[in-house]
């Protein structure tokens, strides 16, 4: 049993590689709960604080896309410039647990736990993220929806961490909400993110803690590209909003659970998708 | 120059004085029972069942004890005493003996080294169980369909209440099924005790948080084997209690591995352990209906109520009583019928919490008095005003109500409280329902208001002494005053000095730590410290006054009866005499203990009829609160409380009891609730046992209503309990005028509010 | 890079001194560190889960929960904890607590004042939402927040005097 602290990728990477089983260690938010409720033992833990690469984000102009890097907290995402570039994250990111928790909690972190109840998830999913990994033996990158493959489930192999997340930059309104019993430190019992795209003129919807999976409502998706004009930026018709949380709702696969019922669960996103819609179309 | 003195304020009573162990508080140093550690000291740990219902076929320490680091490992046959324990009958086992009754019951425990290899003693503990069906239903308790879970029966008490005429009948006629859930005093400070065992084995010294330090005394040295004077116990620093630490926890079970181990152990829980290792408030279902004449008098009441005292006994039978003396409510009510059940089921035990019975039964009779407000079209303030009790109007157990009863200026001083703005058009994005979730815009809230007012007893019930003892010492102008009444945080030791200095004149006032050393000042519960301890402190203080007065005399050639304290002086009222307190004491010690006894109660007979209480205390909120009412999520907006606080000793403490209450009585409405299903608990963390947070808290505007009640010693009613008590109804009422619902369960879930 | 094993010695900067850990578990978190071995208990554990803040420390400058910090991580981090604000005299929001009677039980209070005074070295004059938000990741079972929301603004009154 050990921990070590390496302060480059290419340290952490080789770690991964030569210790049998290693448990990765960001913020702690996740981690550390489970050890001090002793869910599992301490093996190896490699902790990631100090690897700079995944501390940094960055903007690269000329392909619309903002990479960031495993390691940066929820704090950092709710303000500055991460935060106008991408305004769904901020939100979401504001709705992390308690200040305590987002100066510690991060978006590798929360990718590598891959729970539907992730607070950032939707956001990336809505944005179409593509999650980066990397190993020993290479990088490579994945579509958000084929990283997360199910409840605390994900594609990542035993040698290979996240170093950071790229997601192209859109034109257009975007935003989250949770729905929770109390103001704040909500645990998610029904989450959503909006993305309008008015250069495409698409919409991505993406909701959280209804499915085993992040859920991106496809088929509402195409409904509301035939049925309004996104990049004409209009007033949107209250027929057309209420249609839209309907059929968003229809795609959730809620269960029941002793936080909240499926029932509840399903009306609930529908309410958010509409009233996402109505936020984003305001003129 | 200015030669005018200014005098800095003395701190006598009336004033808000600052806590003592503010200072250390506010340093992280002050100690509680956590934070005490000793040389050679073991960390102790428990097991616990993790079924509702089982019976030990076998349990097989044998693992456990090979582990390196562990010293001891101890079931229920290491028990030297009685096996069992208890507030009002000792059924409570310390270890489980053959059969397991609710999830979290312990099994054994264990000392080591450090508290990870005890994790690892407790996962080698090889316990065989055969798994019941868990009785989970209060009901089948009652009709006897199940069979005993326990040798004294499933029924822990049953009383009736018949009053008056039982056959009037009114025009106006409400009833309903009331729900309360199950809400967890959730203290900060999580259970924790340091106890050394006497180098002989004969004896055990503790440090521990509690609520009753000599209650506590006696259950561990039955379960011990030992005399009383044997067990030493000193009160740590408590976090919180709430009634949570009125039955004792880790007590036994850390002196036990103490004697075994002839080694200090320290032993404190985790949240998810504490959430087993307490009782709960019961969770209730109470039919209630009124019979009303046109104008909205009420002229009966029937109830029927049922509450869930899960496994074992605790102070459930006192819980019921609560309750169904209360359930009219601070009204008039000639006639009564009222059935009231306490059941033993699989479910958790159940207990003492802030209010006590009393939240349950508001709930139901201030859900009622809107109801009767509907039918007889008159507003919820209008219906109280007509019904509102007077001092000497009689329970509907017979017994007058001889207290100060302003319930009429407490609806009235809470009706005149100013009410929050409006929401303005684009509102802050935390101070809509939803909070930082952002699930809400201003276009989809509504707002409601609501009223609740409650009646509480003070004081321990049925022919309880729950009396409280102190002692005075005077020396040199110092007075060191002695108690052993749990500091829980509401303030009593920053109100005992105000006393001496208001009675003694002097300023410096020492309060001794407290411990077994004097006699029980009962428990820190029932809204009856600063009446009890603080009488008992007062008539000490007094005692100590009257020795000062003859010395002074006897030197100075005066009758005693003519000295006054005035300011920090003895003056000769008829005379030109005036020397300070610390001059008239120096060289001299004087010493007074002084026992406060309450007047005497009775109990009820098989009619309920009888003067079972001590005293009540009166008071009314006002809850605003705004509803999205698509997503049935809430915000309560603002609480107006008009509290009969009888005299307000200290009023920044009473205002912290006040918010404090509000902030709970709040959790129950909206969000605090353990939930079970079939005897498993399913939210023992505060991931999803929500409590409220800084986002949460409502703007609190209260007045204190200052009549002194003549029976309480120092005019000061108690002021823990009624704040949480009818906060609950007014913001269930709040959200029934917002969006229409019926809201007949606290907490309200949000799909009570939208689907 | 740095590799510890279990009973190897590693150090931590806590209150602006080197402390020496020895002989520890692993697995044991910065709360436990600092109250078990460096006889620092002024943080408190409520919950284990970062869901009370009792536990609040600040590290590399920010305000976290310290039952979250791995202790054998947080080598080479600045750590402050509750003793290590006071330096003899009470500073003003410890003060203000006591004056505006926002202690009762005084378990979580603590963790409330590392996490005040973090929030008002960062924002001097924090809106009434800006406090509450920023403290609310700190339960208090005892207070309901009202005596507590009156003792920060009486630092912020005061300090913008000065």
């Amino acid at each position: 049993m050990s921990i070590h602290i390496p302060t480059s990728l290419d340290d952490a990477l080789a770690l991964l590689h030569e210790l049998p089983r290693v448990q990765l260690l960001a913020g702690g938010t996740d981690f550390m709960v489970e050890v001090n409720f002793n869910k599992h033992d301490v093996h190896d833990v490699v902790a990631l604080r100090r690897v700079t690469e995944l501390q940094q984000w960055h903007h690269d102009a000329t392909t619309n896309t903002v990479t960031i890097g495993a390691g940066v907290v929820y704090a950092e995402m709710e303000h500055g410039e991460l935060a106008t570039l991408f305004p769904a994250l901020a939100e979401a990111a504001r709705t992390v647990g308690s200040p305590q928790i987002r100066a510690a909690g991060t978006l590798g972190g929360n990718l590598g736990t891959s729970s539907p109840a992730g607070d950032g998830l939707p956001v990336l999913f809505a944005l179409d993220a593509v999650v980066n990994l990397a190993s020993h033996r290479g990088k490579r990158s994945l579509p958000i929806g084929e990283f997360m493959l199910g409840p605390k489930r994900n594609a990542l192999t035993q040698d290979e961490l996240v170093v950071s997340v790229s997601m192209k930059t859109t034109t257009g309104w975007q935003g989250y909400a949770k729905v929770g019993t109390r103001n704040a430190m909500v645990i998610s019992v029904a989450s959503a993110s909006l993305v309008l795209d008015t250069v495409s003129g698409t919409a991505r919807i993406a909701l959280g803690s209804v499915g085993p999976t992040i859920i991106r409502c496809t088929q509402a998706e195409q409904w509301l590209q035939t049925h309004y004009d996104i990049s004409a930026r209009k007033d949107i018709d209250e027929a057309i909003a209420t249609e839209f949380g309907l059929r968003v709702s229809q795609e959730s696969r809620p269960i029941d659970d002793h936080r909240s019922t499926a029932q509840y669960r399903r009306h609930a996103v529908g309410v958010l998708a509409k009233r996402l819609l109505q936020r984003g179309c305001v003129q | 120059m200015s030669t005018s003195v200014v005098r800095t304020r003395r701190d006598t009573l009336g004033t808000s004085a600052l806590r003592p162990d503010g200072g250390a508080k506010v340093q992280g140093s002050f100690a509680f029972s956590s934070d005490v550690w000793a040389d050679n000291m073991l960390w102790g740990a428990t097991l616990r069942s993790p079924h509702p219902y089982a019976r030990i076929i076998s349990i097989d320490t044998s693992e456990a004890i090979k582990i390196a680091g562990v010293e001891t490992v101890l079931t229920a046959e290491d028990v030297p005493g009685q096996l069992t324990y208890g507030l009002i009958d000792s059924d409570q086992p310390v270890f489980a003996s053959g059969v397991v009754r609710y999830m979290g019951e312990p099994v054994a425990a264990v000392a080591a080294d450090h508290p990870e290899t005890c994790r690892r003693a407790l996962a080698a503990i090889r316990v065989e169980y055969e798994i019941f069906e868990p009785h989970v239903n209060p009901e089948d308790s009652i009709s006897g369909s199940v069979p005993p879970i326990h040798p004294n029966g499933n029924l822990l008490r049953h009383q009736r209440i018949v009053c008056g005429d039982t056959t009037v009948t009114g025009p106006v006629v409400v009833e309903c099924e009331y729900e309360i859930g199950m809400q967890d005093q959730a203290f900060l400070g999580l259970e924790a005790a340091l106890a050394i065992p006497d180098s002989d084995g004969g004896g055990v010294e503790m440090i521990v948080a509690t609520q009753w330090l000599h209650e506590d005394r006696k259950q561990i040295a039955l379960c011990l084997g030992l005399p009383e004077e044997k067990i030493r116990l000193t009160l740590g620093g408590v976090g919180g209690a709430f009634g949570a630490r009125e039955d004792i926890s880790l007590q036994v079970h850390a002196s036990l591995l103490a004697l075994r181990t002839g080694r200090p152990i320290k032993m404190q829980y985790s949240r998810e352990e504490s959430f087993f290792g307490h009782v709960h408030r019961h969770p209730a279902k109470i039919w209630v209906r009124h019979h009303a004449s046109n104008d909205g008098m009420i002229l009966k009441i029937e109830a029927r109520m049922v509450f869930d005292g899960g496994a074992y006994a605790s102070t459930s039978a006192a819980v019921l009583i609560n309750a169904v003396t209360h359930i009219q409510g601070p009204y008039r009510c000639a006639n009564a019928v009222v059935d009231g059940f306490a059941a033993r089921t699989n479910n958790p035990p159940c207990g003492a919490m802030r209010g006590f019975g009393v939240v349950q039964a508001c709930f139901a009779h201030e859900s009622q008095m809107d109801k009767l407000a509907q039918a007889c079209g008159l507003s919820p303030v209008e219906i109280r005003l007509r019904n509102a009790m007077r001092t000497g109007d009689r329970l509907i157990t017979g017994q007058p109500v001889e207290s100060v009863a302003p319930v009429e200026r407490c609806i009235r001083e809470t009706d005149a409280i100013a009410l929050p703005p409006q929401m303005t058009s684009s509102p802050h994005e935390l101070s809509l329902p939803g909070g930082s979730g952002r699930t809400a815009d201003r276009s989809h809230i509504v707002r409601g208001i609501g009223w609740g007012v409650s009646i509480k007893n003070l004081m321990y019930s049925e022919t309880f002494d729950d009396y409280a003892t102190a002692r005075c010492r005077l020396e040199n102008g110092i007075v060191t005053l002695k108690f052993a009444t749990s500091e829980v945080g509401q303030g009593f030791v920053t109100l005992a000095p105000q006393i001496a200095r208001s009675v003694l004149g002097v300023d410096t006032v020492i309060v001794d730590p407290m411990d077994t050393t004097i006699g029980s000042a009962g428990s820190t519960s029932a809204s009856r410290q600063t009446w009890m301890s603080g009488g008992a402190v007062d008539g000490a203080c007094r005692l100590v006054r009257e020795r000062l007065f003859e010395h002074v005399a006897l030197q100075n050639n005066l009758d005693p009866l003519q000295l006054e304290i005035d300011d920090t002086d003895i003056i000769d009222t008829r005379g030109t005499l005036r020397i300070s307190v610390s001059k008239a004491s120096a060289g001299v010690t004087f010493e007074e203990t002084f026992e406060h006894h309450h007047r005497p109660t009775e109990d009820l007979d098989e009619n309920g009829q009888g003067n079972c209480h001590v005293a009540f205390a009166f008071v009314a909120h006002r809850a605003v609160v705004d509803v999205d009412t698509e997503l049935g999520l809430v915000k309560v907006v603002q609480i107006a409380t008009a509290q009969d606080v009888g005299r307000a000793l200290n009023p920044l403490s009473v205002l912290g009891q006040i918010e404090g209450g509000i902030a709970q009585g709040l959790g129950l409405a909206v969000m605090e609730e353990i939930l079970m299903v079939n005897g498993i608990v399913k939210n023992p963390s505060f991931t999803d046992y929500l409590l409220p947070t800084a986002l949460d808290a409502p703007d609190v505007v209260a007045v204190l209503i200052e009549e002194p009640d003549p029976q309480a010693p120092l005019g000061a009613k108690g002021v823990g309990e009624p704040p949480c008590i009818s906060v609950t109804p007014a913001i269930a009422a709040a959200i029934r005028d917002a969006t229409g619902r019926a809201i007949t369960r606290v907490p309200v879930r949000p799909s009570d509010i939208c689907l | 890079m740095r590799t510890m094993s279990e009973t190897q010695i590693y150090s931590l900067r806590v209150n602006g001194k080197l402390r020496d850990v020895t002989d520890a578990w692993l697995g044991e978190s910065l709360l436990y560190v600092l109250r078990e071995r460096l006889g620092l208990p002024g943080s408190k554990g409520a919950c284990e889960q970062g869901e009370c803040g009792s536990c609040t420390v600040v590290m590399d400058g920010a305000a976290v929960c310290s039952c979250l910090v791995l202790a054998a991580s947080a080598v080479g981090a600045d750590i402050t904890t509750i003793e290590g604000l006071t330096e003899g005299a009470l500073t003003d929001v410890q003060q203000a607590f006591i004056d505006e009677g926002a202690v009762q039980c005084g378990f979580c209070t603590p963790g409330l004042i590392v996490a005040v005074h973090h929030l008002l070295d960062s924002t001097p004059r924090p809106s009434e939402m800006e406090v509450k938000e920023a403290l609310s990741g700190n339960i208090c079972r005892c207070t309901g927040y009202g005596r507590i929301f009156a003792a920060v603004t009486r630092v912020i009154e005061q300090r913008a005097q000065q």
